[in-house]
């Protein structure tokens, strides 16, 4: 048994490297999970992209569940992601509000005239003030936000079909049981 | 040939830190003092194996002005910590707290030193127990 014991701590150590090897291949070592989740959105005020003399904040948005996408032109893998968007942005069943993310709003409009524009209302955050209090740290990132105005789900990156069908749509469903 | 080359690293040296340090408007050296050694703590979200004080990040300018805005306004070092970790989380403090999420990390080493210290104290053990090996074998020489 004792002379055993090196070959199961063997084992041990390979099936650790296994492990490690694999939660490295599904794991985005970049990503920081929000401390927001099950808390109330940040309050914010911004103007609209296509009306900047009209503001919306956060109680302008209370009632019904919406969808905060953070982008920006100067964002490639925004671009990436963009199509999707147009795909998808009908069939959340939620509003899609963008937030337009340290851009300049001309180009910003410049770049949804060449791309299309998938949202219902676009905030523009110029200075990147409401991002930091959102904690966004990378664009695109996606928050869903339910009708009481607390952030439920946080996608960091590009939403993909995939991933929107495994976490994003569940999480929408999630609200609509409640 | 060596020196064009030293001039060109030094040259290129220059401009690294010329980019890393942004202008800001310090009233005086122990406010600068307090601005790096406060930033150095914090880590930058974009470059995570930086600290905020050395990133070159879009976000890490933003996030160095919030500090030093913060700082004007009075607020303490743990106020402006704790800003930045309801909005990033502890990842964002190179130095972790103690909490219930974060024990495998502080006491993970000293439980692995523990159970190296267990399993060493019993084969030593084992062999006091273990009679001794005949030290003649018997064997003509």
């Amino acid at each position: 048994m004792s002379r055993l014991l090196p070959f199961f701590g063997f084992v041990l150590l390979v099936a650790l490297l296994v492990f490690g090897l694999r939660w490295n291949r599904t794991h985005d070592m970049n990503w920081v999970p929000s401390p927001l989740i099950d808390k109330p959105a940040p309050e914010f005020t911004l103007p609209l992209l296509y009306d900047s003399a009209k503001t919306v904040d956060r109680k302008d948005l209370l009632g019904k569940p919406w969808l905060l996408n953070v982008f920006g032109s100067w964002c490639v893998t925004c671009q990436d992601e963009h199509p999707v968007l147009m795909a998808y942005a009908k069939k959340f069943g939620v509003r899609l509000i963008g937030l337009n993310w340290k851009d300049d709003p001309d180009t910003a409009k410049r770049w949804l005239a060449r791309f299309g524009n998938p949202y219902d209302t676009i905030l523009v955050d110029t200075d990147g003030k409401a991002g930091i209090d959102f904690g966004v740290y990378g664009a695109p990132e996606t928050f869903l936000v339910d009708a009481q105005g607390v952030v439920r789900y946080k996608h960091i990156g590009n939403l993909t079909p995939e991933s929107i069908d495994r976490e994003l749509k569940p999480a929408i469903a999630r609200l609509r049981t409640e | 040939m060596k020196r064009l080359v030293l001039i060109i690293v030094v040259l290129l040296a220059g401009l690294n830190a010329a980019f890393a340090i942004d202008p800001l408007p310090f009233k005086d050296r122990a406010e600068e003092v307090r601005f790096q050694n406060l930033t150095r703590q914090l880590r930058c979200l974009v470059c995570q194996n930086q600290d905020l004080a050395d990133s070159d990040a879009d976000l890490a300018k933003d996030l160095r002005r919030q500090v030093f805005q913060m700082m004007q306004e009075g607020k303490t070092d743990d106020q402006i910590k704790q800003y930045l970790v309801s909005r990033y989380n502890d990842f964002v403090l190179y130095d972790p707290p103690l909490h219930a999420g974060t024990w495998l990390l502080w006491f993970g080493p000293f439980a692995f030193l523990a159970l190296g210290a267990f399993v060493v104290l019993r084969i030593l053990r084992q062999r006091a127990r273990a009679p001794l090996p005949p030290t003649d074998s018997g064997e003509d020489w």
